[in-house]
């Protein structure tokens, strides 16, 4: 169980981790990314650092669930959280277009309103 | 009583003069006034400049919204402008303007709340394809297991509607290929829904939106629509969709 994943994709993992935790802190302080959608990519940067760390959580969570290849279920978990927020932007997008839809007609009537037309 | 004549136009320079002008030859009675409202869906020929000629009110919106968001828009504008009856006519000049007097007549004497103008009713005039009737043959038998109503022409979009259903349209419209989707909402909110027959023409300019490919789009999209729009007011209670 000892040395599952080796030391130098250790340090790479918690690298990579840290700096994407610093891209997202800097998209949030430029605000350029709102902390709503932060906060899942705060989360998703932390179970990355986490496991990062945890060398051997990996492999016992593997264990526990049975899954005989430990590297699968990150692969499972990463396709999960991409599909979830795939859907909340979808999510997010229709709501946007109904209130684009929303502006649009209402820009229309006003300007019909204050004689914009003529 | 007033009318509001919202005719939605998308590229139609070539056709929206006659539309409007056909509109106006439409004799009057003493009980209602027709006011024809243009919606200019953001074309991108020079259907703006044909209208603005024309003097008549119109909604110039900024971005392209589809005819769904385009018909909401003159809805909204008959609504808050207290028209009695809002009636759509295609600006491409298939519907015919001289037969609203008969449309509307339904919700003049109270008897229906909308009124949808067929072809397949007395079956004269444009006809549409033969794959396009296969495909209105399918709606009519989805809205007769939904709403338990034979519509014979629930594609068209030449219809009259007065107040208690444009305050359901003004609250939500489907964006595209409204019409059959629009129906379920009516019937499903207890409006009286009926047909009259229309003869329609060949449409003057313009193409359809709906083209080779596309067709299957349409019908799948709007059996979709349907059934979600249903099982929305069904169970999430009555106008409360979207």
């Amino acid at each position: 169980m000892e040395n599952v994943v080796p030391y130098k994709i250790q340090i790479i993992s918690i690298i990579g981790a840290v700096l994407f935790m610093f891209l997202v802190f800097r998209l949030i302080v430029k605000r350029k990314l709102k902390i709503e959608y932060a906060i899942l990519w705060m989360l998703c940067t932390f179970v990355l650092l986490v496991f990062a760390i945890w060398r051997n959580g990996l492999d016992l969570i593997a264990h526990m669930l049975g899954v005989f290849y430990a590297p699968a279920l990150i692969f499972l978990g990463a396709i999960f959280a991409i599909v979830i927020f795939l859907v909340h932007m979808s999510v997010v997008n229709t709501k946007q277009e109904q209130q684009i839809k929303d502006l649009a007609q209402q820009l229309a009537l006003l300007k019909e309103e204050l004689g914009k037309n003529k | 009583m007033k009318v509001a004549v919202i005719i939605p136009c998308y590229n139609e320079e070539a056709s929206i003069k006659k539309v409007v002008d056909g509109l106006r030859s439409v004799s009057l009675t003493e009980q209602f006034e027709l006011f024809p409202i243009v919606v200019n869906d953001c074309s991108t020929d020079t259907t703006l400049d044909v209208i603005k000629k024309l003097e008549v009110v119109y909604l110039n919106l900024a971005i392209n919204l589809g005819i769904g968001g385009a018909v909401q828009a003159g809805f909204k504008y008959a609504l808050n402008n207290n028209f009695d009856i809002a009636v759509q006519l295609d600006g491409d000049g298939q519907h015919p303007a001289e037969q609203i007097s008969e449309l509307i007549k339904p919700i003049l004497c109270n008897e229906l709340d909308v009124v949808i103008g067929s072809r397949f009713i007395s079956k004269e005039g444009f006809q549409s394809t033969f794959f396009r009737r296969l495909g209105i043959n399918y709606f009519k038998w989805l809205n007769k297991i939904l709403i338990g109503k034979r519509i014979t022409d629930s594609t068209s979009g030449f219809r009259a509607i007065n107040r208690n259903a444009l305050e359901i349209v003004c609250n939500y419209y489907p964006d595209d290929y409204p019409e059959p989707e629009a129906l379920i909402l009516y019937s499903l909110n207890d409006l009286r829904i009926g047909e009259i027959p229309v003869v329609m023409k060949e449409r003057s300019g313009g193409v359809s939106s709906i083209r080779s490919y596309k067709s299957i789009y349409y019908m799948v999209k709007v059996t979709l629509a349907m059934l979600f729009v249903y099982v929305n007011l069904k169970f999430n209670g009555k106008r409360s969709a979207l």
